[in-house]
């Protein structure tokens, strides 16, 4: 297992390397420069030559290349060449919000859509199956961009002054604040560019982590708030995937020897399902929950522009805009990283799903 | 006797497997059309292509005309529809009109058009690409096979849509044709892998042996006997594909990369409008249902392919839904 584990850690190694090649050359591929994006039409000549120098943008690609392979080794992303901030900070700035996001939206779909999946597996052709198979289809039919809209139309117009009312963007009331918990606890954060210093934020804008760990119940019931209509959104697309999968792979399993074994030796319907038949119709679906999650990301990137949230999805976007490398780059990197370490974990949580699945 | 047996040549043996394909079709389709989900699909699309091909007289104005000094309408204005008691002298807009004064339901007629275009051409590309990556990986094994994996490996290590505007912007020209071709690149890995288990699988049967014997060439062999038996889960990708790449170029559009104005596409035509969304919700409903059910028909059509197409259905005869 261990011997798997480093096995698989080294063949994703060259991956990584090309994806952070690829993600260079794409984002130097990207016609017009920095300099006009940021400092406006009417630069001179003068002035960008000397921008580009402070950015090391004048040098040949490959010295540019391994120059940033250089800071990457030591965790530098380098600066926004936009915002003039560190990337490093600003990610850990926004990549909390579409952790959040993401997370939410997972443990929604695979919350609801494995229960419905098993119910109508086991209650086939019934009404809770066909209901839900039809509910499926319309779910991976309606763009993620139209069903937030709508989500927003229906919970933010139309019910406007009801209770049932929701928030239609930003992540947090206006008149809410957040005190970050190392502030409420009186720890030190670190210096300013330390790992310290970036983990503590990178918790602190964990909205849902830091108001819990604090108590400030109120910040963390508004944050939630928030993130209802933006994660039910995201997670309709996997929730329908998860369903439909847990129906079809419980289906396979239910057909098998041993499930009629285990009704013949007299077990009750609920054990027969939940025991013998759920585990081992899991594996399929565990693989599918690990393709969501780059469903997910991507997903994020419509939803956080329509539900006006500052997360990595959309800065990715805005960098490509505004012709910003450094955070194209940096951002790109880390999502594709965790990406390919989801998968990673997947992989290896078959052989502790199913031991019959042997690792060579 | 003896001279029968010599006179049996490769046509002959591609005659009857061709015999043997027909039948399969035909089962195909007769359990294709009994399932409820595909012919719920199978009828919506042909009302969608009946739109998309007879757009010009289903639509009651030109798409992109603007209706300013012509007809006495107001920018966003909600639908008036005679039948339903909008007075006889306003011009009949059955779906209001739109933020640039045009009207929406030619618009929306039209988009039937740009659609069902963008969607099979993206999956044609796609499917094209994809399958000859796939089979020569599947049929060639060894290095090739794997650098051809890597190499998709890499497209799948980013999220689809990051990718797809990433490559927007290397093209450096927001149009819609470099829409499609972005997503088209990020579909491709999809199809090369089907294609590439189905050759896999399908290399070491008996006839592929037997063509072999027969001093049938590599290509032969590929296109002749293995490729018609990798269709199936082509075919059900594919009817799947043109859902997910109508969605995706939707996507794009919605965000400013793909169709430009005036072009009538239902993604831009949400994106454009999608702070009207208090003002004027016709304007944004109305574009996204029709992409809904114009991707949900795919998606059921596919679904019956795929219930049609599944092999262990077939035997124990519950493929009929």
């Amino acid at each position: 297992m261990l011997q798997y584990t480093i096995r698989r850690v080294l063949l994703a190694i060259p991956v990584l390397f090309v994806v952070v090649l690829v993600t260079f050359v794409i984002s130097r591929s990207i016609p017009g420069d920095p300099c006009h994006s940021i400092l406006g039409e009417k630069a001179t000549e003068e002035q960008c030559d000397r921008f580009l120098e402070n950015y090391g943008l004048n040098e040949p690609i490959y010295v540019q290349f391994g120059i940033f392979l250089q800071h990457l080794m030591r965790g530098d992303l380098g600066d926004s060449i936009r915002f003039s901030r560190p990337v490093s900070i600003m990610l850990v700035e926004r990549l909390p919000m579409t952790i959040e996001l993401g997370v939410s939206a997972m443990f929604i779909a695979v919350l609801v859509g494995l229960p419905l999946g098993i119910i109508s597996a086991t209650r086939r052709n019934s009404f809770a199956d066909v209901g839900t198979m039809i509910g499926a289809n319309l779910g991976v039919s309606i763009p993620v961009f139209f069903l937030g809209l709508m989500l927003i139309w229906l919970f933010a117009v139309f019910l406007k002054d009801t209770p049932l009312a929701l928030p239609p963007s930003g992540r947090l009331s206006p008149g809410i604040t957040t005190v970050p918990f190392y502030e409420v606890y009186n720890l030190d954060p670190g210096e300013q560019l330390s790992l310290r210093f970036h983990v503590f934020e990178f918790i602190a804008n964990l909205y849902l982590v830091n108001s819990f760990i604090t108590g400030q119940w109120e910040t963390f019931l508004d944050a939630g708030k928030h993130l209802i209509l933006p994660a039910v959104a995201l997670a309709t697309i996997p929730l329908s995937i998860i369903a439909r999968m847990t129906r079809s792979s419980m289906l396979e399993v239910l057909g098998q020897d041993y499930v009629r074994t285990a009704r013949a030796k007299g077990l009750s319907q609920n054990k027969v399902v939940m025991k013998h038949a759920f585990r081992n119709a899991l594996l399929p679906v565990v693989t599918i929950v690990g393709l969501q999650m780059g469903s997910i990301l991507g997903g994020a990137v419509l939803t956080e522009t329509i539900f006006g949230l500052a997360g990595v999805g959309r800065s990715v976007v805005d960098s490509i805009f505004s012709r910003d490398f450094p955070v194209l780059q940096g951002f790109v990197i880390v999502i594709a990283f965790m990406y390919i370490f989801f998968n990673l974990v997947v992989d290896l949580s078959y052989s502790f799903l199913d031991p019959r699945v042997k690792l060579d | 006797m003896t001279d029968t047996v010599a006179e049996i040549q490769s046509d002959d043996i591609a005659d009857i497997s061709d015999y043997k394909t027909n039948s399969l079709w035909r089962l195909t389709f007769r359990r294709l059309f009994r399932q409820r989900s595909a012919q719920v699909g199978l009828v919506v699309l042909s009302i969608l292509f009946f739109v998309a091909i007879f757009a010009p007289i289903v639509a009651p104005y030109d798409p992109t005309e603007v209706l300013i000094g012509k007809e006495d309408v107001k920018k966003r204005q909600p639908p008036c529809i005679h039948l339903l008691g909008c007075p006889e002298d306003q011009p009949q807009h059955i779906m209001g009109i739109d933020g640039n004064v045009r009207d929406m339901f030619s618009r929306i007629v039209y988009g039937t058009r740009v659609s069902l275009q963008i969607g099979i051409m993206i999956v044609v590309f796609a499917a094209g690409i994809g399958t000859v990556l796939g089979a020569i990986a599947g049929y060639a094994g060894g290095a090739t096979d794997n650098i051809i994996m890597r190499f998709l490996d890499v497209v799948l290590s980013f999220p689809s849509l990051l990718l797809a505007i990433a490559i927007v912007f290397v093209m450096d020209d927001r149009s819609l044709f470099n829409a499609m071709l972005a997503v088209a690149i990020v579909s491709i890995p999809a199809y090369a892998r089907v294609v590439r288990s189905s050759v896999i699988s399908l290399r070491e049967a008996d006839y592929v042996e037997a063509s072999r014997a027969l001093g049938a060439s590599n290509f032969e062999i590929l296109t002749r006997r293995i490729l018609p038996n990798a269709l199936p889960p082509l075919i059900i990708l594919a009817t799947l594909g043109i859902a997910t790449a109508i969605l995706d170029t939707a996507a794009l559009s919605f965000l400013g990369l793909g169709a430009q104005e005036p072009t009538p596409e239902w993604g831009t035509m949400l994106g454009r409008e999608r702070n009207q969304l208090f003002s004027a919700p016709h304007l944004v409903f109305l574009p996204g249902i029709a992409i809904s059910i114009t991707v949900l028909a795919f998606n059921l059509l596919g679904d019956g392919l795929r219930d049609a197409l599944d092999p262990r259905l077939v035997q124990a005869g519950k493929g009929d839904e």
